[in-house]
């Protein structure tokens, strides 16, 4: 897929540019990247954006990645788009809460662009 | 209401923890700053490190897990995080090493065996400067990892609530 848009969401602007350059580390081909501090400001900006892929912390202020991702099911023009997340919580018991709140793929932090890769490109390709 | 699972009470056990901490700092600077973390030979001289960065934990472990360094080291920090020039990190330096020990506290609970589920963390707090007291509510011992960033003292610290 070429000119992917994706749609970081962290409350780290660090953590966000770290995962627009593993993107682009991977080989995704980037046309427009999108940014939102936490759950409830990325549901604001798909009220006016369409994306392809959303990458999305779990630990964060206002509206945590668990919930957005419950919460995103049931937003018409957007319940489609295939949500990866990109955590510290690692745990197993988190990546099940997270697959059953809807995320289609896990990735735990710290973690490498060959991560980043192996877990984003399947998504994006519908696998 | 919580309480610390049975495993994970002895001294014994959390000194057994060191090197799991510094395993965890050691992936988290290889990893998402492509550089090493080397264990200190010599005592630290803390009174230099003015940056100081804390995620709690609660659950089955409750504490609080500090990472100090110096400023440069913070801009170090984001200046490998993000490809800029040190010089030019400006205020990311806090969010950067706020990061990193956020990182390093979720990539050490999962190590330890039971923690991973059972603990939950906070989001980073950054404190700068060193003219301030820190007065620790833990009263059940304290870790300590004593490494060098790129020459410069790096303490981290993670100290537990029964």
């Amino acid at each position: 897929m070429d000119n992917i848009r994706a749609l970081i969401v962290d409350d780290s602007s660090v953590m966000r540019k770290i995962v627009e350059r593993s993107l682009r580390q991977a080989g995704i081909n980037i046309g427009q990247i999108l940014e939102a501090g936490n759950g409830a400001e990325a549901l604001s900006v798909l009220k006016d954006s369409k994306v392809d892929i959303i990458l999305c912390d779990i630990n964060m202020p206002v509206m945590d990645g668990l919930e957005f991702v419950r919460q995103l099911s049931g937003v018409e023009n957007a319940k489609d788009i295939p949500v990866v997340m990109i955590t510290t919580e690692g745990s197993e018991g988190h990546v099940v809460q997270a697959l059953s709140a809807g995320a289609r793929g896990y990735i735990r932090k710290p973690f490498t662009p060959d991560q980043v890769k192996e877990h984003v490109i399947p998504v994006l390709a519908g696998k | 209401m919580n309480s610390m699972h049975p495993s994970l009470t002895s001294d014994q056990d959390r000194q057994s923890w060191v090197p799991m901490l510094e395993l965890a700092a050691r992936e988290v600077f290889e990893l998402m700053l492509g550089c090493q973390l080397l264990q200190a030979s010599e005592p630290l001289k803390e009174d230099k490190l003015d940056i100081a960065t804390m995620v709690g934990l609660a659950g089955q472990l409750c504490g609080v897990l500090t990472i100090r360094c110096t400023a440069k080291s913070a801009a170090q920090m984001a200046s490998r995080m993000l490809g800029v020039d040190a010089e030019k990190a400006g205020p990311e330096m806090w969010d950067a090493a706020g990061e990193v020990c956020n990182m390093v506290a979720g990539n050490f609970k999962n190590k330890i065996a039971g923690l991973g589920d059972g603990c939950m963390l906070s989001v980073p707090t950054v404190i700068t400067g060193t003219d301030y007291n820190m007065h620790s509510l833990a009263d059940s011992g304290k870790l300590r990892a004593n490494m060098v960033f790129e020459g410069s003292p790096l303490l981290i610290s993670l100290e537990i609530h029964s």
